[in-house]
């Protein structure tokens, strides 16, 4: 009986393992973060009420934010020389990238949590990349009353804003949406991989994402310079809306940069994508050889 | 490669660096050696139990065989495959089971969780179909399917797991405590799962327990493993042996009478058994597990006034006890 437990499996069956084949693994992580985004949209959906209530909870909360610079302009004509519309499209333009960012990897501050009750180990028997996992994890619908708001910004600056349109500034806003939203997650990842050294750090991540959108919601003149520079240079926040969308109004850069820095925004967002994604898998590494 | 077992580790160590504040700055270093140079072979189609104490390296040597954890030495290979470096294809060859922690999806069907695995996985429909009502039919989990999870019993949510577990055809089944706050009636379905999986499919089972009726039920071969290292690798039975356990012989004799002295069958003067308690007529007598009952049956049958008897087997949980105090 010990010796041969064993009943050989059915011959007519395919060998297992059958699905494995070598896939592009940014791909397969699009794919599984599909699979997954969607399950979590009919979770949410299975409390309809809920959702309709926390979708516009979201809306009105970040709503707030701009009422609050409409009420300070009921006292001052511009702010820090900025005027209304102008500060709008700032706004607007963060509000969105951030907004966009958000929705689609709100929740990667979770995985710290799920390093301490252990779920995470749960995600590293899938065959598919961790990171899409983690980064699909609650994912929230809700979230996309940010980017309404922030639109809806940006269509109020549009209107009132008296722009020389060009086509290269018509093509900077879309431009200045994605690669700010790139630079945003990239700022979530890192702060993600941080976990797996210190899994209580979100709100040091926090402090970048949710405090560097806010401060991006502002024109850069009534930030002391070196706050300024810190986030051009070091944590380059400021190609998320502020460099980009100073070009369009024609306004002057708040560091001494010359013009064409305001098309680097897709190249800043790539190279800062990339460093995130080490830091994530040296992070994912250095779990798997301490286990905590 | 093919021929050295399906599962093989080869003084697999797994070393865990602890940092411990020591003061208001200094922090102490100190190696923790969780798994301590473990070998061994596990064939295709085998059932093995894995046990001991919280904190013995079970966990951990599970967590290397699924690549979640990576190594710190020692050579280690599951169907051909290094499971750290090759985490994602070993993952369609893995089934994992974690009791302690569902994979189900809470707020929606059953079904929905099943059709993600089916589609994570790439499990092809007809292959997907199939299995599905195999597991559904044997776990009975026909009227669950369109249930959300949340509504489950903790029995009935176990089973959903294995059978997602189960969907890809794994060749290897891992179960980490499959059975922990289970009731009776659950236990003994997915024992009794378990059990036509691996005769019916052939798939390697591996199951860590604290539950030694799921060893008894289930498992040929046993492992115990114990600050790190493999204490003891074999049969159920011979755990006995080297536990230097015994068995009980309960009689009920006709009056009550001094304890029964039975002198060794060879005359050397070690006693063929022990009276270990006696209560009026009825007497326990200790002996060997390894010696057989009938000839001590027979001589006290000889010798004294028996009415009725029973034999009782030892208590595997007292000889793994045992076995856990002798280590260092």
């Amino acid at each position: 009986m010990a010796d041969t437990p064993a009943v050989p499996a059915d011959e007519e069956r395919e060998p297992a393992g059958f699905a494995f084949e070598d896939r592009p693994r940014p791909l397969e992580g699009i794919r599984a973060y599909g699979l997954i985004m969607a399950m979590w949209v009919r979770s949410t959906l299975a409390y309809r009420a809920s959702f309709a209530m926390t979708l516009f909870g979201n809306l009105a909360v970040t709503a707030f934010d701009f009422v609050a610079i409409l009420l300070m302009f009921t006292h001052v004509d511009a702010l820090g020389g900025y005027s209304l519309p102008e500060i709008a499209l700032l706004y607007g333009l963060s509000a969105t990238a951030f907004g966009v960012c958000d929705l689609l990897l709100g929740s990667m501050d979770r995985v710290g949590g799920r390093i301490r009750d252990g779920t995470l180990d749960t995600l590293l028997v899938r065959p598919v990349p961790v990171l899409a996992q983690v980064a699909a994890d609650r994912f929230a619908l809700r979230r996309l009353g940010r980017i309404t708001q922030g639109l809806l910004v940006i269509g109020y600056a549009l209107v009132t804003l008296d722009i020389g349109w060009t086509p290269l500034k018509m093509l900077m806003l879309p431009m200045t949406v994605l690669s700010g939203a790139a630079i945003f997650g990239a700022v979530f990842i890192a702060g993600a991989a941080f976990q797996f050294v210190a899994q209580d750090a979100s709100e040091v991540q926090n402090s970048f994402t949710y405090g560097g959108t806010t401060l991006l919601q502002y024109p850069p003149t009534v930030f002391a310079k070196d706050l300024v520079r810190g986030v051009t240079f070091v944590v380059p926040l400021a190609f998320a809306s502020w460099l980009p969308a100073l070009y369009v109004l024609g306004r002057e850069y708040p560091v001494d940069l010359p013009q064409w820095v305001a098309f680097l925004p897709p190249l800043v967002a790539a190279g800062c994508c990339g460093l995130a994604g080490l830091a994530w898998r040296a992070g994912l590494r250095s779990y798997r050889s301490t286990g905590s | 490669m093919a021929d050295d077992g399906f599962i093989s580790l080869d003084g697999v160590e797994k070393v865990f660096e602890v940092r411990r504040r020591a003061g208001l700055l200094r922090r102490e270093r100190r190696e923790v050696r969780a798994v301590d140079g473990i070998s061994f072979r596990v064939a295709r189609g085998e059932m093995v139990g894995y046990i001991g104490p919280n904190g013995a390296g079970k966990s951990t040597t599970i967590k290397m065989l699924t690549g979640i954890l990576t190594p710190s030495g020692g050579r280690l290979r599951v169907a051909g495959i290094d499971p750290s470096r090759e985490r994602t294809r070993l993952a369609h060859r893995i089934g994992v089971v974690f009791g302690q922690r569902t994979t189900l999806w809470w707020d929606l069907p059953l079904r929905d969780s099943y059709r993600l695995m089916h589609r994570m996985y790439r499990i092809p429909d007809r292959r997907y179909r199939e299995n599905l009502e195999r597991c559904v039919e044997l776990l009975d989990l026909g009227e669950l399917l369109e249930v959300p999870v949340r509504q489950l019993s903790l029995g009935q949510r176990m089973r959903g797991d294995i059978a997602a577990a189960l969907l890809h055809d794994p060749e290897v089944l891992y179960l980490d405590e499959p059975t922990i706050g289970l009731d009776v009636i659950s236990k003994a379905k997915v024992r009794q799962f378990l059990k036509e999986l691996n005769a019916e499919r052939g798939t390697t089972v591996l199951l860590t327990t604290h539950d030694l009726t799921d060893i008894e039920q289930l498992c040929s071969r046993v492992m115990v493993i114990d600050h790190g290292r493999l204490m003891y690798d074999g049969s159920l039975a011979g755990l006995h042996e080297v536990g230097e356990s015994e068995r009980m012989l309960v009689v009920d004799l006709e009056s009550e009478l001094p304890p029964i002295r039975l002198d060794s069958a060879d005359g050397g003067d070690q006693p063929a058994l022990r009276a270990v308690k006696v209560e009026g007529p009825r007497q326990w007598l200790a002996f060997p597990a390894a010696a057989s009952a009938a000839p001590l049956v027979a001589r006290i049958a000889a010798d004294y006034p028996l009415v009725d008897l029973s034999v009782r087997e030892p208590d595997i949980e007292a000889v793994i006890a045992r076995m856990y105090e002798s280590t260092p």
